[in-house]
Order: structure tokens, then C-alpha cells, then sequence
């Protein structure tokens, strides 16, 4: 196995280290470090985080393989500076049993690329009628800990605390897709202003917080871990304050495009911006910018979803929801959340931004080799990062098997330069290396 | 004047008074003539590409664009490639291929003629998208109102009804407000939009207290199954509230109008007796309508824009 | 170079509002006689009204609405006889709307007695191209059928595109093909006068 030498990369921003890479783990840290025979890599000028972790990823595979598969996303993910992305379990079949989670984990770990988490559903066929075999899935070879019907809302209160229960025994977490049903019927974009005048059916904040309001009452009351996917209120925002302050075990995570994009991306009907939650306003975004500053949202959580062509350039209401966020997501963190004037009221700097990104999307996935501390002995998951860099997106040049980046044409900082899955890059000067 | 006519925002105070300028010159030189017919738009073709069936909107475009001389392709979705999984995309290429000059698109889809009118270079022209807009009718609104009330500006207009779901009153709140009329909309408020606020109207539940003030009352449709989603509870009481029945219409100043933009639900929004009174312009809209489109579509394909507009 | 005010006459034009005014005199004139003779080659014999009410001056807007109703008024003044004035709006008649783009429409009204076996004049201010004239005789063709139709315009500057020419002429003004001739009425532009540009927009005297 290669060794090898990052010269002069700032850990967290801080002061240039050098750092040795070896046999899968950091071997040390330290100023002048030689290794004989390690392929050097200069790091001047770079940031240097723990590799990052996505807690929401649509894979596609099994199922749409011609949108996406484990390995086009895998290089997607590595190319975002990811090293574990969690793989959603709304697949075709759907990732409800031990067999069809296993198969996605070999798919990525034959892709090796980055480590392919699966997510098992939390009921069968994501109907949110009955249970899956919760248990077969964490005990299979993919491990699994978190469970979530994502694209759809376990809606039934009842079917809900049994879940939040039934995962205690796993160490699992159930990651609800926060969507009242009966409320968004048909909906299409944010109910606003703007869904008014635009004639799209609103999908209503409130939606969105009537479940998380009850889910968190339930996970207290039945003293279990719940996971919020895809905040995107500020309603919601304060309901998760309020929840943390009473000691509910609540976790929470925010996307790159609802911390940048609001509802006026609707304005000429191109449904690349249409998603599920959709975007909000303006105050929306505020807040969710500042519930992941103060550490209300754990984390940000890319909810990749890449869609076929045809299922986006058509009419709005037929196209389906969800755009493609691995390989922007760094840059739209450092754009939105990152001030050249240093970390500040609903600013991060790169500890933090490692943290939300990083320690805690892996601590909420149990995931033991992933958002480990910089530190020698620790796994060698990591990632360099150029903050001077600005480029601007060309979907047509992204790794991802789709297009549908609601960022084409927009300018953004920041670059990932490498990334090390155990030692070994899985990118170099800014290509995937497989 | 732009190239495409998508809603009413896409007209100025100016571009809006030339159409229905434009309409009534084109209803002046047609009074009386046995030929009414004009050469303007030969060699050129306009497609009705309909996903929904609106005979009476696309009869009254093909009537527009035949009066004009422009060739006319129906191009309905049933029993059509459409029907056979098609895209809009590749429809509109299609269509392109074939060197049509405007297309007027009717879709059940808000914002399917945006989306169109990327794809092709012609004019795209929107006969009605989803719950969105339909500024055609708002023109020919516009334009009898015009006729009957001899203005528009500071005309008081009430618009009733199924505020929600009609792509009608968007159109008419929206050139209604650019021509300097004074909208208020009246209906349940499960029939106002969330963002209704926003809208350049006065919103009130009460429609009897808003008819001695109104000089117009456009009546919507109101679909009957909409009391099966609980926006109101029952057909009945719609009526007794939102319904403009012989007893309302009393309330009415003399020389009020009553419009409303077809089809009707004799009985449900509106009366019999009302529908047919002195008071209703309901067939001289239809008419209008002719008139009105032959006007856009002459407007949009008689040439390149002149610098100025 | 600033426009002269609206109503204020050019230095210099080619026609000041006296030659108007005199040619008018002179096309209304050759009409009483054309129409006196036309009428008197009939079967019908002379007329007492001398022909004039079987005539009607049918416009050509813009300047051409102002010109026809100029003409029915000499022709009164003259003859003691009203004739007939109406205007025809060639704009929806056009052949060049892609070259020129649209414009707003303009009124066409004719006279209550209508024009079919009446003898029409179309009155215009320039004939160029001949093309406005094409346009104005479809349109005559849609709005009945006259017993003949003739032309009267205020100036003729040549370059036919087609085989028309002018029965009654107010002046002949060879022009080169890029220069402008712009007729002004008082009753749009506040003064009457003719004026010829250059094409770099000047107007220049000949």
C-alpha cells in the first residue's frame, strides 16, 4: 500500500502541518516530516478536514441505473471531498430487507470509491403500513442504523412510535421525511406569494412542522433517538430548539440548497428546481443558516437526487422532485456559511464546518471510522480542500450519471483538491482517480 | 410587444391598450363585410396544440387565425403521439421541425407554456396552463368591459368564486390592475390562495356588501366536487354566500354588467335569470374573444417588434 | 440636428402650404372634370350633378384620411355638391409586415351608400413602390366592388415596384431611392408642406 506525504495542509484552516499516510491510517503529524518512498502531495494553501460524511444520498441503484449507481454517485461523493454517504433506502426494489441492503453495500464496496452506507426503509415497501425487518438489516453485513421511508413520511402516529421504539434495540435512528400527507396533496412548490401567483399548488410550512412537533413529543416519550431529514422552515427551526432545550434526542440536518436557494428559483417553471421539501423564502433560509450555526442542525445533509433527463425537462408538475448536491455541497456551506471576516452570529469556521459535515453526520450514522479527529493513529479519511479557488458549475462536466444541478452557471467557492478513503485518494488534483 | 404571451405580466399598460386597440379596429373594418376575412397571417402557421379539451377556446383561436389567413394545425393530445407518452419537448420540436410560427397551447400543467416557449423559436401563446394563467380571456374581458363601460380605468370589477383554482381570475387580477381597474376578489376563504394578500385586490368575504360598489361582476366557475375536498360544505350553501342569483342582483347599480367566462354552472355560481338578463355580456365575450386573439395573434407574428415596444 | 416645432415650416421645403394648397385646388378640379366626362360617356347622359355623387374619395391613412377630405371640400366649394368621403386601412393588407413590423391599425369607414358601382378614388400623399396602392386594392376587393377605381396622390417620386400609376398627380419629384419624401398636413403635423430628406436624415432642398 502507498504511502504517503501531505506537505504543508492547514488542519481545520489552522497552522500548515506535514502528515503521513500510511497503511490506511494518519502514521504522524508534524512540521518537515520526511517518508521515503511516499508519493508526495503539496497541500500549500489548503485546508485539511476529516473526509465528509452525508447522512442523505440517492444512489438510484437498483432500479433507475441509467440516473445514477452506486459507482457514478460514489465519485460524485468523492469528488465532494465525501468518504461515507448514506444510501436511501427508495430504491426499486426498495431497500427493506437484509438482501437488497447488502447488495448495495457491495455495489460499494466493489466501487471503492467511498464508503457506501445503506439505509434500510422503515416499513415495508415504504407503504407506511407495516414495520420491515428492522432488525435482519442491522444485523447484515451492511450494518445498517439508520432507517428512513425518505420520499415518504411515516405518517401514521402509531406506526411512527413504534419505529422510534423498536430501533432502540438496534442503536438505530429513524430519519423522518417530515411531510403531513393529507396537507400537500399535489402540492408543487412553497405555499406563499408566490405559489399563488405562479398557479403551483403550496406545499405549506406547516406541514412540514405538524410532524416534526409530533415526532419530537413522541421520541420523548418514548425516550428514543429521531432524526429530522431536510429542515427547511423556520418554524421547524424553532420547534427543534425548543425540543433540544427539553433534552430530546433530536437530531436534525439541512441541505446545501435550502441554505442557499429560496422559492423565486420557481419563477419560469424549470423544475431543476423543483424538490421535496421545496424552497422556501427568504426568512426560511435565515433561519435554517442560522440553526446550523448554533448547532440546532447537526448537519448538513446533501439529499443528492439525481433524476433522468426526461423526468426534469418537462412540465413542472410532471417532473419529479429533487436535484443533485455531492459534489457542491462543500461549496455552498463555505458560500453561505463562511465569511472572509472569520466565524461570526450564523457563521461557521472549518472546525465547525467539519463538525456539521463530518463528526456529527457520522456520530448520528454510528459510523466508527468516519469523522474521526486529525490526529495520528486516527483512520486517514480526509479531505483538501483550495478555499481561494471560485469556478463556476457545469452540470455537463459533473461525475453524477444526471444533470439536474440547480447550481449550472453559478459561481462558487471552494474546490476539493483530494480525498483519502483509508489512506488511499480516491481524488487527486481535483480528479477522481477510478 | 414581446414575442410569447404567457400571462398577463407580460403586458404593459401600453402593449395591453394596443391589443384591444387593435381588436376594435379589427372589429370595425370586419362590421358588416361579407368577406371577413383578412390576408395578414398568409403563409403563416398557427398550431393548437391542446392538452385539454376546450372546444370553445380552440374554436375561437382557429376562428382568429383563419380570419387572418394563417394556416391552422389542431394538434390535440388524445389519439395523438401524445397520447402515446410523447414529451412536451419533443412535441414542441416536432411542431418546430414542421415551421409553425405560433403555437397556442392549452395544458393542464401551470407553467407548460413557459417551458415550451424555451424549446421553440416561434410564438408561444398561452390558452390556459393549469390553475395559472389564461390572459387571453382576461384580454377579451378587458375588452368588453372596455366596450360596455366605455373605460377601464377606475372601473370597479368584483371577481367571485374559485379563486384558487382559476387560472381566469390570476389573468384578470393581473391586467385588470395594469389597466388601472380596482379589483376586489369574494370567496370562501378556502377558495383564496394562501398568498392572496399579495395581490394588487381587495379581498372580502362578503358579496353583498361589495355589489352596490361594483360596476362589473365576473362570476367563476365553481366546480361542484370541490365540496368533496371540503372547501365548502355543500353545493347549497356556495350558493346561498357566493352565488349571484335575481335577489343579489338587485343590488346591483343600473348599468353594472355581469360577466362570466364560460362554462357556466347554471344554478351553482350563477342564475338563470341572471345569465340571461340585459346585465350579462356572457355571449358577447364569446364574440369578443375572435376578436381579441386575432388581435394577439396579429400582434405576435405580423413582424419583427418595432424598436420602440 | 433638432426637429423644426411641430407646425413651423421648413426653410426651403419643397412644397410650401400655398403649393399645397394650389395642387389641391388643381387634383380637385381635374376630378369635377373627369368625373363630369366620365359620366357623360354613359348611357345615363349628363348628370345635373355632373357625375360627383357616383364619386367617393376613399383615403389611404394616415396622411391620405386628411388629403381625401381636403379634396371632397374643394370639390364642394367649387361645385356646390358634397361628395362622398371614406378611409381605407391597408396595415392588416400590407405584404412587408416582416420587414416592417407591426403597427398599430388605423380606421377604414365608408361612406353609408357603401362603394359597390360607384366610382372610388384612392387618395394617398406619395406614391413610391406602388405596394400601399397594391394593399389599398385588396383591400376595396373584400369591402364591395366598384365600377372603377382610380388614384389620386400629392406626389409621385417614382420607383414603381409595380404596375400602378397615378390618375390624378398634385406633383412629379424625382427622387433617388434612398432619399425621404415626407408630406405634412396641418391636420396631423400642424403645416402643410413637402420636404425631401437625405438619407442621413437632413433635410435638404432641391
Amino acid at each position: 500500500m502507498t504511502t504517503y506525504l501531505i506537505k504543508n495542509a492547514r488542519p481545520y484552516g489552522e497552522d500548515a502541518v506535514d502528515l503521513v499516510l500510511r497503511d490506511g491510517d494518519i502514521a504522524s503529524i508534524g512540521e518537515n516530516l520526511t517518508a521515503p518512498g511516499a508519493e508526495v502531495v503539496d497541500g500549500t494553501g489548503l485546508v485539511l478536514l476529516p473526509g465528509l460524511v452525508d447522512l442523505h444520498t440517492h444512489l438510484r441503484e437498483p432500479g433507475r441505473e441509467d440516473a445514477e449507481t452506486v459507482e457514478s454517485g460514489s465519485r460524485a461523493a468523492a469528488l465532494g471531498g465525501f468518504t461515507a454517504v448514506h444510501a436511501m433506502a427508495n430504491t426499486d426494489p426498495v431497500a427493506d430487507t437484509a438482501g437488497v441492503v447488502e447488495q448495495v453495500w457491495r455495489l460499494g464496496q466493489e466501487a471503492g470509491l467511498v464508503d457506501v452506507v445503506p439505509v434500510g426503509a422503515v416499513t415495508v415497501g415504504l407503504a407506511g403500513a407495516q414495520l420491515a425487518e428492522l432488525g435482519a438489516m442491522a444485523d447484515s453485513a451492511a450494518r445498517v442504523r439508520v432507517f428512513s421511508d425518505d420520499g415518504h413520511c411515516v405518517a401514521d402516529p402509531a406506526l411512527m412510535r413504534r419505529a422510534l421504539e423498536y430501533v432502540k434495540a438496534l442503536d438505530g435512528v429513524v430519519a423522518q421525511h417530515a411531510e403531513e400527507p393529507r396537507l400537500t396533496v399535489g402540492a408543487q412548490m412553497h405555499e406563499g406569494d408566490r405559489s399563488a401567483r405562479l398557479g403551483l399548488t403550496g406545499w405549506p410550512a406547516a406541514a412540514e412542522e405538524a410532524i416534526i412537533a409530533r415526532d419530537v413529543l413522541l421520541a420523548q416519550h418514548v425516550g428514543a433517538r429521531l432524526h429530522v431529514c431536510h429542515v427547511s422552515t423556520a418554524g421547524s427551526v424553532e420547534l427543534l430548539r425548543w425540543a433540544k432545550s427539553r433534552g430530546v434526542q433530536v437530531t436534525a440536518e439541512v441541505t446545501p440548497h435550502h441554505l442557499l436557494l429560496t422559492d423565486e428559483c420557481a419563477e419560469g417553471y424549470d423544475p431543476v428546481f423543483k424538490v421535496n421539501p421545496p424552497l422556501r423564502t427568504d426568512v426560511d433560509v435565515a433561519a435554517v443558516r442560522l440553526g446550523l450555526a448554533d448547532g440546532t442542525i447537526d448537519a448538513v445533509a446533501t439529499d443528492h437526487a439525481p433524476h433522468a433527463v426526461e423526468d426534469k425537462e418537462c412540465e413542472w408538475a410532471m417532473a419529479r422532485p429533487g436535484m443533485l448536491g455531492l459534489e457542491q455541497a462543500l461549496s455552498v456551506v463555505v458560500t453561505t456559511m463562511m465569511s472572509p471576516d472569520g466565524p461570526g452570529p450564523g457563521r461557521l469556521d472549518w472546525r465547525a464546518v467539519a463538525d456539521r459535515m463530518s463528526v456529527r453526520p457520522a456520530a448520528i450514522g454510528r459510523l466508527a471510522g468516519h469523522g474521526r479527529p486529525i490526529a495520528a493513529g486516527e483512520p486517514a479519511n480526509l479531505v483538501l480542500v483550495d478555499p481561494a479557488h471560485r469556478g463556476t458549475v457545469d452540470p455537463a462536466a459533473l461525475a453524477s450519471r444526471s444533470r439536474n444541478s440547480p447550481y449550472a452557471g453559478r459561481e462558487l467557492p471552494g474546490r476539493v483538491v483530494a480525498t483519502f478513503l483509508r489512506g488511499t485518494p480516491t481524488v487527486l488534483d481535483g480528479k477522481a482517480v477510478k | 410587444m414581446r414575442r410569447h404571451l404567457l400571462e398577463a405580466a407580460d403586458l404593459d399598460l401600453g402593449d395591453a391598450t394596443l391589443v384591444l386597440d387593435t381588436a376594435a379596429q379589427i372589429d370595425a373594418a370586419l362590421a358588416g363585410r361579407e368577406v371577413k376575412k383578412l390576408p395578414t397571417l398568409r403563409g403563416r402557421t398557427v398550431v393548437n396544440l391542446f392538452y385539454e379539451d376546450s372546444t370553445r377556446t380552440r374554436i375561437s383561436f382557429e376562428l382568429a387565425a383563419k380570419r387572418l389567413s394563417a394556416d391552422v394545425i389542431n394538434f390535440s393530445a388524445k389519439g395523438s403521439s401524445v397520447s402515446k407518452g410523447e414529451s412536451l419537448k419533443d412535441t414542441a420540436q416536432t411542431l418546430e421541425a414542421m415551421g409553425s410560427d405560433a403555437i397556442v397551447i392549452r395544458h393542464g400543467a401551470s407553467g407548460a407554456p413557459h417551458r415550451l416557449a424555451q424549446w421553440v423559436r416561434g410564438s408561444v401563446v398561452n390558452a390556459g396552463d393549469g390553475t395559472h394563467e389564461h390572459p387571453t380571456q382576461a384580454l377579451l374581458d378587458a375588452y368588453t368591459i372596455r366596450r360596455r363601460l366605455g373605460r377601464l380605468d377606475g372601473v370597479r370589477v368584483v371577481l367571485v368564486g374559485d379563486v384558487l383554482h382559476s387560472r381566469v381570475a390570476r389573468s384578470n387580477v393581473g391586467l385588470l390592475h395594469t389597466l388601472g381597474a380596482d379589483v376586489t376578489v369574494v370567496a370562501p376563504p378556502t377558495l383564496l390562495p394562501v398568498g392572496v394578500g399579495s395581490w394588487p385586490v381587495t379581498v372580502s368575504y362578503d358579496l353583498d356588501t361589495v355589489l352596490p360598489k361594483a360596476d362589473v361582476v365576473m362570476m367563476l366557475r365553481v366546480q361542484g366536487e370541490r365540496m368533496n375536498a371540503s372547501f365548502f360544505p355543500s353545493a347549497r350553501e356556495y350558493s346561498r354566500r357566493y352565488g349571484l342569483d335575481a335577489r343579489r342582483m338587485a343590488l346591483l347599480p343600473d348599468d353594472t354588467i355581469v360577466m362570466h367566462p364560460g362554462p357556466m354552472n347554471r344554478g351553482m355560481e350563477i342564475a338563470a335569470e341572471v345569465a340571461d338578463s340585459v346585465r350579462s355580456t356572457i355571449v358577447e365575450q364569446v364574440g369578443n374573444g375572435v376578436s381579441v386573439r386575432m388581435a394577439v395573434l396579429y400582434l405576435l407574428l405580423g413582424g419583427a417588434p418595432e424598436g420602440s415596444s | 440636428m433638432a426637429e423644426p416645432a411641430l407646425g413651423a415650416p421648413t426653410p426651403g421645403a419643397l412644397m410650401s402650404a400655398d403649393d399645397v394648397a394650389r395642387v389641391v385646388d388643381r387634383v380637385a378640379h381635374q376630378l369635377i372634370e373627369r368625373a363630369a366626362a366620365g359620366r357623360a360617356g354613359t348611357s345615363q347622359g349628363a348628370a345635373p350633378d355632373g357625375g360627383l355623387t357616383d364619386l367617393v374619395l376613399v383615403g389611404v391613412p394616415t396622411r391620405g384620411a386628411p388629403l381625401a377630405r381636403r379634396l371632397a371640400g374643394r370639390i364642394e366649394a367649387f361645385t356646390g355638391t358634397a361628395v362622398d368621403v371614406g378611409t381605407v386601412d391597408i396595415t392588416l393588407y400590407r405584404d412587408d409586415l416582416r420587414l416592417r413590423g407591426v403597427r398599430a391599425l388605423e380606421d377604414t369607414r365608408l361612406p353609408a351608400a357603401g362603394i359597390d358601382g360607384r366610382l372610388v378614388v384612392l387618395v394617398d400623399d406619395v406614391l413610391f413602390s406602388g405596394r400601399s396602392v397594391r394593399a389599398a386594392l385588396d383591400a376595396l376587393r373584400d369591402l364591395g366592388r366598384p365600377r372603377a377605381v382610380q388614384l389620386a396622390v400629392l406626389v409621385d417620386r417614382g420607383h414603381r415596384e409595380l404596375p400602378i400609376r397615378a390618375d390624378y398627380v398634385g406633383k412629379n419629384v424625382p427622387t433617388s431611392r434612398t432619399q425621404q419624401v415626407k408630406v405634412k398636413l396641418a391636420e396631423i403635423d400642424g403645416v402643410d408642406e413637402v420636404v425631401v430628406a437625405d438619407p442621413a436624415g437632413a433635410e435638404a432642398t432641391r
